[in-house]
């Protein structure tokens, strides 16, 4: 490959991990830049992840304060007020992770990541938000769309026990081994906004429930203009209203839409941790497929659901979905 | 999710974590965000740097301490206000019993052996306490509930046997690298560092046919004042060159192979030797002998690369060289072990000079060691997804929403668009030896067979016994304790070495033997049928056990080797074992038979069947569904699809 090889304090380290990947991959890892925005439980545990598989440098992008709600499911803050007090949550999460591993950068950006410029993002390989609202997510995914180079986009997000994760990794080569060949494989992904343009009724019939309502209490909090997860048990008759809007927009039957899914997401709209776990995971697995070129990416929402237990890919773009 | 019910639930609930690895770390961070306030967690091993990769809640300066302690105070800064208690210890102690597992209201073992996972299984079933198993493999992962009277117990289903191959493949005929590493490691490295007086059925040699007499033993024993050069070479020349010499001269074997090569110290080195050890005098390694490295004493860094012919040969006398001279005092004791540098030097060294002689491609170090020591892949994403679902699963189970438990396996690639896909759980195995009382039937010959083939062939090796009490009716014939007093003891010792039929009470075919371990509470009967012969390559042990869905299982080491039952026991004259250390291990996929909880659930919708791939513990996911909501396990002979909503 670069010739450049891994020292044997990598080595040793990484040992079960490059018995995964391969060398290889463990050396792309390294050279990998990421971003976060939006430090609660996932993102955090997003973080440990890729912290602890050696990836050249993650940037922390989170001004607010520390509330209750992050402390709940966020184990890189300690509980402490004499700790966090006057420190941004980037800020706090940095401090935790670079004890993680030594060998990886950890830094924090101030600001407001939607008004970066589009050069700033030619410095990542990979953008991860959270807690955006729909507008932030379309600008950044758009930005890192005109950066110089790829710039693999993801958003993530968990509400009472469901998780939702969305990957745009524009038009992403890879290849896989399959039997002794090597295959060389192609993907071309939709951007967030085209994404969740593709009309409703053309999508398959078994789509995840938890796609289309999980884009109704998005479009909720952006019609009343509330920041992402702040609804409460008093805003149901609204969203099932926009529900109903929606549905009739799209000419999809309501009962695709549960309204006791709608009710679970308003009412608790925190972390479960548990939760966090998983779709951190499943997150830290997916930017780590894509840095390293080996295995197939998921291709474009992942769905997770406590209550049901499925771990659910869905393709939702619009060529892909035409024929079925 | 986290009503108030729930969280009353969780906040009252007293749990215990078994292991605190991979999953471990992972698990008792989730269990502590969730609301979890009374959490003890058992685990015997320390920290390594290899650990550090995923195991988050350990740091490099922590290298060396009690991953359970160290675990407890990482999770304290965060939750400070929460019980943890930690026990630097093996779950097998005694100490550890029934009454023990009776204060917790549910069991998660996030263990990476299988001995470990049938004890604390036994125990969960004695103290009637609910556990949730896990496992995981690179990006492969499951959990399994397993709930007394409810759900299969651990042990309900075969688990898989360790690879194990023809003796003759590794002595004569190797024609893959894993052949030839079973060979260093099991043959030749035990014949010179380890135990001279131990009976190794495995001698090193080219040919089962040609070299019967014993005296070729001697070749190995360093002679009074042997100059270590001298000697290294010689050994080097005797199993690389004169034993694949003595191999070739049997046409017979060659006539549908590649005949190997015979390698000699002298052909690799023409006239160099004498300057290989430059280094030699500078003082690398310190006295601590595990630091000892042949490579560093070669000047070479790169456990990725893969070595000449010349450079394996200067690693091989180097490592012997150092093995003599710096750690003198532990040849005689020595088993091989993955953390051993110099060890995994030598082994590396020796496969790849095997290899070269027979046309078998070189492989690194890293590869090497990874074969030989069974190292099983991890990575940090799959045990932080396993330990959220054992925590869901937790929940349901203490919240007894026993139509929500689920198995859940964690997927590489998507199968009916899931990676994570759960499946009902099994209902107990009516047959099973374990959570059932039905009998075993053990095909013997007892006119031959000693007591103590019994007890190490059955009663340690397939029933995982640590303290067992053997009895004839009422007549004890053999006892483990700590507490028996002399005569007993000179008693069941006398036992061992008699044959069934001449017990002081006799067994022979129809008698029914009672085996029971007073620490696992477990009891089972076992028939007595005689047999006279046994086919000595498909029946090795000279015994068989039947009446349970297993058909062989050998037991497995864990890290530390304290079982010592593999590859010693005293006719493993047919087969080589290579066990598997499990690191956080997914150990078993079911294929077995259809068995559901619910009576309205049936036929299958889903067949998985496992493939292991011997040395990587690869395994592959077979899924012939498409149905939704969903999925069960089943026969794969059951052609018709079911569903059942929630």
């Amino acid at each position: 490959m670069d010739g450049e090889q891994l020292t044997a304090q990598e080595t040793a380290l990484y040992d079960r991990q490059i018995r995964v990947w391969g060398a290889d991959a463990q050396r792309r890892l390294s050279k990998a830049h990421i971003l976060v925005y939006g430090m609660k439980g996932t993102v955090a545990e997003f973080c440990k992840n890729i912290v602890l598989a050696g990836v050249g440098s993650l940037t922390l992008v989170d001004d607010r304060m520390v509330t209750e709600e992050v402390l709940s499911s966020n184990f890189l803050i300690p509980p402490d007020e004499n700790l966090y007090s006057g420190m941004t949550l980037a800020e706090l999460c940095c401090n935790s992770l670079k004890d993680f591993n030594p060998m990886v950068r950890v830094s924090v950006e101030k600001g407001d990541l939607s008004s970066f410029g589009v050069d700033f993002f030619d410095n990542f390989d990979v953008i991860v938000v959270s807690s955006c609202s729909l507008a932030a997510k379309k600008l950044i995914n758009k930005k890192c769309r005109t950066a110089s180079k790829r710039v693999a986009f993801y958003t993530v997000d968990c509400r009472d026990s469901c998780g939702e994760i969305f990957v745009d990794l524009q038009d992403y080569r890879y290849s896989k081994k399959k039997l002794e060949e090597t295959i060389n494989c192609h993907l071309q992904y939709p951007s967030f906004e085209e994404a969740i343009s593709v009309p409703w009724k053309t999508l398959p019939r078994k789509v995840s429930k938890l796609y289309f309502a999980t884009r109704v209490i998005e479009k909720f909090e952006e019609v009343e203009g509330r920041n992402p997860g702040e609804a409460s048990t008093a805003d149901l008759p609204g969203v099932l209203k926009l529900k109903k809007e929606l549905c009739d927009a799209h000419s999809l039957n309501e009962s695709h839409v549960p309204d006791n899914l709608l009710e679970r997401l308003v009412t608790n709209t925190s972390e479960f941790p548990p939760v966090c776990a998983i779709i951190g995971g499943i997150l830290g697995q997916e930017v780590i497929k894509a840095i390293s070129g080996k295995g197939d990416p998921l291709k474009n929402f992942f769905f997770f659901d406590a209550l049901d237990g499925k771990g659910i890919i869905e393709d939702i773009s619009s060529d892909s979905n035409t024929g079925k | 999710m986290a009503s108030q019910q729930q969280l009353s639930v969780i906040k009252g609930t007293k749990v215990l974590m078994v292991g605190a690895g991979g999953i471990g770390c992972e698990l008792l961070k989730t269990l502590a965000l969730s609301g979890f306030q009374d959490i003890h967690i058992i685990d015997m091993d320390t920290i390594e740097v290899s650990n550090l990769n995923r195991q988050f809640l350990f740091r490099q300066s922590h290298v060396g301490q009690s991953k359970a302690k160290v675990a407890r105070d990482a999770v304290l800064k965060f939750r400070p206000h929460i019980s943890i208690t930690a026990y630097h210890a093996n779950v097998k102690d005694p100490d550890f019993n029934a009454d023990f597992f009776k204060q917790f209201n549910v069991v998660l073992n996030g263990l990476d052996n299988l001995d470990a996972r049938r004890h604390v299984n036994r125990l969960c079933l004695a103290a009637d306490v609910p556990l949730v198993e896990s496992g995981t493999t690179g990006f492969l992962g499951q959990v399994t509930v397993h709930v007394k009277g409810r759900t299969e117990c651990y042990e309900c289903q075969p688990k898989p046997a360790p690879k194990t191959y023809p003796v003759c493949t590794i002595t004569s005929t190797p024609s893959k690298f894993v052949h030839c590493i079973v060979w260093a490691k099991e043959l030749l490295f035990a014949k010179l560092f380890g135990d001279k007086n131990q009976e190794n059925d495995l001698n090193v040699r080219s040919s089962d046919a040609e070299s019967s007499s014993e005296h070729k033993d001697d070749v190995f024993e360093r002679k009074k004042d042997e100059d270590i050069e001298q000697y290294g070479r010689r050994i080097y020349d005797h199993v690389f060159g004169y034993n694949i010499n003595l191999a070739l001269s049997n046409n017979e074997t060659w006539k549908n192979r590649n005949r190997p090569r015979p390698i000699y110290s002298g052909d690799v080195f023409t006239n160099e030797l004498t300057r290989q050890n430059g280094n030699m005098d500078k003082n690398f390694a310190t006295d601590d002998g595990t630091s000892v490295s042949a490579m560093a004493y070669l000047g070479m860094k790169n456990p990725q690369d893969i070595w000449s012919l010349v450079e394996n040969s200067r690693i091989f006398l180097e490592a012997l060289k150092l093995f003599f001279t710096k750690r003198g005092k532990e040849i005689g004791n020595l088993s091989f072990d993955k953390d051993d540098q110099l060890a995994v030097e030598f082994v590396t060294a020796a496969a790849n000079i095997r290899a070269t002689s027979f046309g078998i491609p070189l492989h690194s170090l890293f590869e090497a060691k990874g074969i030989a020591g069974n190292i099983v892949h991890a990575v940090a994403t799959t045990n932080a997804i396993i330990a959220g679902l054992i925590v869901i699963e937790a929940i349901k189970v203490l919240k007894n929403d026993t139509s929500s438990y689920r198995m859940t396996y964690c997927l590489e690639h998507p199968s009916k668009k899931m990676l994570l896909m759960p499946v009902e759980p099994f209902e107990p195995n009516k047959s099973c030896y374990v959570c059932s009382e039905t009998p075993l039937l053990l095909e013997i010959n007892t006119l031959h067979s000693k007591l103590r083939d019994f007890v190490e062939k059955i009663v340690t090796a397939k029933l995982g016994m640590s303290f067992p009490l053997i009895m004839h009716g009422s007549a004890l014939l053999y006892e483990v304790g700590d507490d028996l007093d002399e005569y007993m003891v000179a008693n069941y010792a006398a036992n061992l070495d008699k044959v069934l039929s001449e017990l002081p009470s006799p067994v022979t075919g129809g008698t029914m033997l009672t085996v029971e371990d007073l620490q696992q509470e477990l009891s089972c009967n076992i028939n007595i049928k005689h047999r006279e012969e046994f086919d000595e390559e498909k029946e090795p042990e000279g015994m068989l056990l039947l009446g349970w869905t297993q058909p062989f299982l050998a037991a497995e080491k864990d890290d530390n080797k304290s079982n010592g039952n593999d590859a010693s026991t005293s006719n493993a004259s047919t087969t080589a074992t290579v066990e598997a250390e499990m690191d956080d291990e997914i150990d078993v996929i079911h294929a077995g038979k259809k068995r559901k909880l619910s009576e309205e659930s049936k036929d299958a919708a889903l067949g998985i069947s496992r493939v292991a791939d011997g040395t990587k513990n690869h395994k592959v996911l077979e899924v012939l569904a498409d149905e939704d909501d969903l999925v069960m396990l089943g026969d794969e002979e059951t052609g018709t699809k079911k569903k059942r909503l929630l």
